[in-house]
């Protein structure tokens, strides 16, 4: 009895000197397995799937800007072969139609971007043309919020807001059936 | 001058490491709330492309990973140098993609299915007819909500206009 008390009174103090070597363990193994991984990206909504043929409307050629990106990752706008850093000054032209050109959109809500490309084309070159298409909308949004609003155009301004500015331009990117000429 | 000198040169200035246990687990935690597991080691070769428009992905568990790239070294003689799909941590097929879908739903709360994206990691040079493939597979399950995975090109600051 004597002698376990003695020994409880001894070692009523842990040593806290090896916590350090315990954490600094831990540690390093979260540093080796962490991958800061910036989850970013360009979001995008497919269209449903559908067996049945979708049914043409014949749509004004004034309101459709079509972009063809081909095998060799060529843009054919509107009948025009274009390189790629015009892109996006020439679909918020399109879009906006700020000196009422009879060849561009009777009005943004009617503006139609058609994108075509080919089973070759580079996923690269895919992704770059739809970042620009998608950058002239949302140059256009923010141009029309700071007018209105006084606010740039962001994702956390008012419901209300967004809506009327989405309402007013709103993006319409219709994607058709890839073509498979260069295909790999 | 002198006095000053001696007289610090006199006390043992023995730091406290007491305190140390707290620094390193406070940079313990960092990094335990910043890691993120890797479920799957990478048997494709993945660089994604830059974009400027980016949006963040913000829920992990809502996020399923769809990888497309061609075969790292080490698969290349089992598998070939042709753009294949991962899903997981094997290689799979667009056939594939249905069941992965379902087996990372029903991990999902019912109430938050909608929620769910699909991130489709891709390398950038990949041609777009194994992505088209995997679209319309996507939008055959129903799986509509899609981020296309992108950095911000770190040459280029702001929202500068991409060309080449």
């Amino acid at each position: 009895m004597a002698k376990t008390r003695a020994r409880d009174r001894m070692s009523n103090e842990i040593n806290a000197g090896s916590m350090a070597d315990i954490a600094f363990l831990l540690l390093i193994f979260f540093l080796v397995t962490t991958t800061i991984v910036e989850d970013k990206g360009i979001t995008v909504k497919l269209p449903p799937w559908s067996e049945e043929e979708p049914d043409i409307t014949k749509l004004k050629t004034r309101n459709v800007f079509s972009v063809l990106v081909n095998a060799q990752d060529q843009l054919l706008v509107r009948g025009e072969i274009m390189p790629i850093d015009q892109l996006r000054e020439k679909a918020k032209v399109f879009i906006a139609n700020p000196y009422n050109d009879e060849t561009m959109a009777e009005k943004p809500t009617k503006a139609i971007i058609s994108l075509k490309n080919d089973r070759g084309t580079s996923y690269g070159v895919y992704l770059q043309v739809y970042n620009e298409l998608k950058a002239a909308y949302n140059e256009l949004w923010d141009e029309l919020s700071r007018q209105r609003y006084g606010v740039p155009y962001s994702e956390d301004m008012k419901f209300a807001w967004k809506k009327a500015i989405r309402d007013e331009i709103p993006f319409v990117l219709s994607e058709a059936e890839p073509t498979a000429f260069g295909e790999e | 001058m002198a006095k000053f000198s001696k007289k610090r040169g006199k006390t043992s200035p023995a730091v406290s490491t007491a305190s140390l246990p707290d620094i390193i687990f406070m940079l313990l935690f960092f990094f335990m709330v910043v890691t993120v597991l890797r479920d799957a080691e990478l048997k494709v070769k993945v660089t994604t492309p830059y974009a400027t428009e980016l949006t963040k992905l913000e829920e992990k568990s809502l996020v399923n990973y769809i990888y497309v790239g061609r075969p790292v070294e080490r698969y290349r003689e089992l598998y070939g140098t042709k753009p294949r799909i991962q899903l997981g941590d094997k290689f799979s097929t667009v056939n594939d993609i249905p069941l992965f879908l379902e087996r990372h739903r029903i991990k999902v709360p019912e109430a938050r299915h909608g929620q769910i994206t699909s991130s489709l990691r891709v390398d950038g040079e990949v041609t777009m007819g194994i992505v088209q493939d995997v679209k319309t597979q996507l939008r055959k399950s129903g799986q509509l909500k899609v981020n296309y995975s992108a950095r911000k090109d770190p040459k280029r600051k702001g929202s500068g206009v991409k060309g080449d």
